[in-house]
């Protein structure tokens, strides 16, 4: 999980602060050393680290956590509180041009993922905003590029203009542009060759594809693993080109993702979006204050719910709370229940959202095993329609079919069988706590049986 | 001194292709590195705390990481206490040996391991977006003209246009490539391109693969699987496993290092994109810190410019103003 190591040594710290009554000077120099070790070794540039203890230490050392009866929470608090200015605010949106077509140039180093947020975001675009981009494919120099732009186009079935690679990008832009307009394209999105920040015969062309494709937004495409010199990349296409914004790709690996921090601070510039995967629809708008929660370990809970929304159908949402109070749960709704949370994404991305997970060791190496997961569902699927509703009735002949018809073994059949049970029992508990505390939990109808 | 008289002889008499183009490579790294410096050592007359706290920034700043900057700025006071030196012209040197010490490793070899006959297997392993193709097409280019025979396999079958820029690669440097299409399975890519290389007398297969993040599990058994099925058809095949890593890649180079390194015993690293970087500092942590040797690094775009990685030219390039500064001081 991103950014989850840094969350770690921050907890690390502070835990030895949290609970202790009162905080000496001395404490908070101590604690600020480890938190500015934490940044470093998280790939957050050292001017940027500088910086932030420095503004951190002076609230720190202020009456507002010396004086406070929690001192530990305090500075969390002033960390949480830093953190999320550091990395911008509030979330920002992406332009849109008075007259169409918003015109959208990426740009960015070689192998930082352009081609593939171009498709990434093309996609988003339309599912999100209902628009309809043309792709124009303006690298002509890494081989077969273009090709990789069409074949994203097929996948998502989207219109790719491109003149081959004997074409100069700025003509190439110029005329997609044109052809976005004939054919009444809302949005044009411009991928651009990668090229390193210090190349000034490249760096000149995109000058001359911003002079002739008057883009709305200029996106810088950054690798989240990219080390110190993410803020001289930045810096650079900032000044040549005058950036709108950053998306930091390559975020569902485990790289802690310090570069974000830096970015924003150095350059001015906010993060628009982020890669979480190599699916075309693995684009998330970046949130500041949910990747600051993050960092803290207080969990991502807003875009889970935010996930479940989208994902989940209400009604049978409402549907199972009921059934788990009259604990009349079957495996129908289990496997209803699973389709549903698998459709949200891969398992253990999930886990690493739910709060605390970063400190539950259990939980942090999970590696959620989505086979496991079919042979559950091979399992149910197995049963007839009156076991599933009720499974007191599967006897030892009945689990010997149910096995062979899955292509497991009875002892998984066994294991199974006793998971629901307990499941259930703990479904039931839990609905009772909450009907009695008369409090709704904060994800509302939605629960996880088997997490 | 006797560090830089060595550098010096070994170096500044002969005037090398690979060495200057490992010092044209590195000259951003060593002009941000030196630079600051002899800007350190010129602001601050003596050794003291802050002087070795800027110190810890610049080497920071330059990629080298947290873990190996403190072990070395550890070393580099202990030094100073040991040689009673209060000059911080004199800890200079120092500085230079000490890095060049974390870069040279006893007898460890560089070298790309070719067999003399029959087929060699060379595996790509790495994240997305490093240079693995590029790398393949590189090197396949250099090995042919050391009068090889070369065969690619497309075991990108995955990322949208893999195939074709390897193809592209392929038939920009006159080598044969097998591939089959988009989507089909890697395993069965390498099985193909191992049999008709065995059939067809090739001296060196170069296997490309997909881009993967170290920490997706079923992606990371893929590659155990690819590793798998051309060791089964060539016994102590793959003959070489190479971690492709991008040189603007920060403290998570460790990371893919050691998890790649797990899965698929990774030979060697190539380093790309090394002359786009003022942070070339990733090298003295990953020497410093794995036990994985470096043996290609990228130092330009051109399909000449990988080169086998020399410890001694990577310090010359690094520190070749110093060694030139050096060199005037012993004329006069």
């Amino acid at each position: 999980m991103a950014f989850e190591g840094l969350a770690d040594r921050l907890q690390q710290t502070l835990q030895k602060v949290r609970g202790k009554g009162k905080v000496t000077e001395a404490d908070v120099k101590v604690m600020m050393r480890e938190v500015r070790l934490a940044l470093l070794e998280a790939d957050v540039n050292f001017k940027v680290v500088k910086q932030f203890i420095a503004k951190v230490k002076e609230r720190a050392i202020g009456q507002e956590v010396l004086e406070s009866l929690t001192p530990g929470q305090q500075v969390v608090k002033v960390v949480n509180e830093e953190l999320t200015e550091l990395m911008g605010g509030e979330q920002s949106k992406i332009a849109v041009a008075n007259k169409p077509p918003t015109v959208i140039m990426m740009v960015g180093l070689q192998g930082a993922g352009k081609t593939t947020t171009t498709g990434k975001l093309a996609n988003h675009l339309r599912k999100k905003n209902n628009r309809k981009p043309l792709l124009v494919a303006a690298d002509v120099y890494r081989p077969a590029a273009i090709n990789q732009l069409q074949t994203l186009g097929k996948q998502l079935s989207m219109p790719v203009f491109d003149l081959g690679t004997d074409v100069s990008p700025v003509e190439i832009a110029k005329q997609g542009i044109e052809k976005a307009k004939e054919e009444h394209h809302d949005y044009v999105i411009i991928d651009t060759a990668g090229r390193l920040h210090i190349d000034e015969g490249l760096m000149d062309e995109l000058s001359q594809i911003k002079e002739i494709a008057k883009p709305d937004e200029i996106l810088l495409v950054v690798d989240a693993m990219t080390g110190q010199d993410a803020v001289n990349v930045a810096q650079s296409f900032h000044d040549q080109l005058g950036l709108s914004g950053v998306v930091l790709t390559k975020l569902d690996g485990d790289t802690r993702g310090g570069a974000a921090l830096s970015i924003k601070s150095v350059t001015n510039t906010p993060i628009k979006f982020i890669g979480m995967g190599e699916k075309l629809d693995a684009l998330e708008p970046f949130h500041p204050e949910r990747m600051a929660s993050r960092i803290l370990g207080m969990g991502d809970v807003l875009s889970l719910i935010e996930k479940a929304q989208t994902n989940v159908d209400e009604k049978k949402a409402k549907e199972l709370e009921e059934k788990m109070r009259t604990m009349s749960f079957t495996f129908e709704d289990f496997l209803d229940q699973l389709t549903q949370v698998r459709s949200m994404g891969p398992l253990d991305e999930l886990l690493g959202m739910l709060p605390g997970s970063g400190q539950m060791k259990q939980l942090k190496n999970v590696k959620v095993d989505e086979k496991q997961l079919n042979h559950v569902e091979a399992i149910i699927k197995s049963m007839t329609k009156a076991e599933k509703v009720q499974p007191e009735i599967i006897n030892a002949s009945r689990k010997k079919r149910i096995a062979k018809g899955s292509g497991r073994t009875v002892q998984e059949v066994n294991r199974l069988l006793k998971q629901f049970e307990d499941m259930k029992k703990m479904m039931k508990q839990m609905s009772n706590m909450q009907q009695k505390g008369k409090k709704k939990g904060g994800m509302g109808g939605m629960k996880f049986p088997f997490m | 001194m006797s560090f830089f008289k060595r550098m010096k002889e070994k170096f500044t008499n002969q005037s090398e292709t690979v060495t200057e183009k490992f010092k044209d490579g590195l000259e951003k790294t060593r002009n941000s590195f030196s630079t600051r410096v002899n800007e350190l050592v010129k602001n601050y007359r003596k050794v003291d705390e802050e002087f070795f706290e800027e110190l810890e920034e610049i080497l920071i700043e330059a990629d080298v990481g947290v873990a190996t900057v403190m072990d070395l700025i550890d070393e580099l006071k202990d030094e100073a206490r040991r040689q009673n030196i209060k000059d911080t012209e004199k800890l200079q040197v120092v500085i230079s040996e000490k890095l060049a010490e974390f870069l040279e490793k006893e007898d460890e070899d560089n070298k790309l391991n070719i067999q003399e006959d029959g087929l060699t297997v060379i595996l790509f392993v790495g994240v997305n977006g490093v240079g693995k193709t590029t790398s393949i097409g590189k090197l396949a280019h250099k090995l042919k003209q050391e009068g090889k025979t070369v065969m690619m396999a497309a075991g990108d079958t995955f990322r949208a246009g893999a195939i074709d820029q390897l193809q592209v690669w392929g038939d920009r440097v006159g080598v044969d490539v097998v591939k089959h299409s988009e989507g089909s399975d890697p395993a069965a890519v390498v099985y193909d391109a191992v049999q008709s290389a065995k059939s067809r007398g090739v001296d060196v297969l170069l296997c490309d693969t997909a881009g993967r993040l170290q920490n997706k599990v079923n992606l990371m058994n893929e590659l155990e699987k690819i590793k798998r099925v051309i060791g089964r058809e060539i016994p102590n095949a793959p003959h070489e496993v190479l971690l492709v890593v991008d040189a603007t890649t920060g403290q998570n180079a460790m990371s893919q290092a050691k998890t790649f390194s797990q899965t698929t015993d990774v030979s060697g690293l190539v380093l790309t994109k090394l002359d786009g970087t003022a942070k070339g500092g990733i090298v003295l942590a990953i020497r410093h810190e794995l036990e994985i040797p470096v043996k290609l690094v990228g130092l330009g775009e051109k399909v000449d410019d990988l080169y086998e990685f020399d410890a001694d030219r990577f310090v010359y390039g690094l520190f070749s103003d110093l060694i030139m500064e050096e060199q005037d001081e012993t004329i006069n």
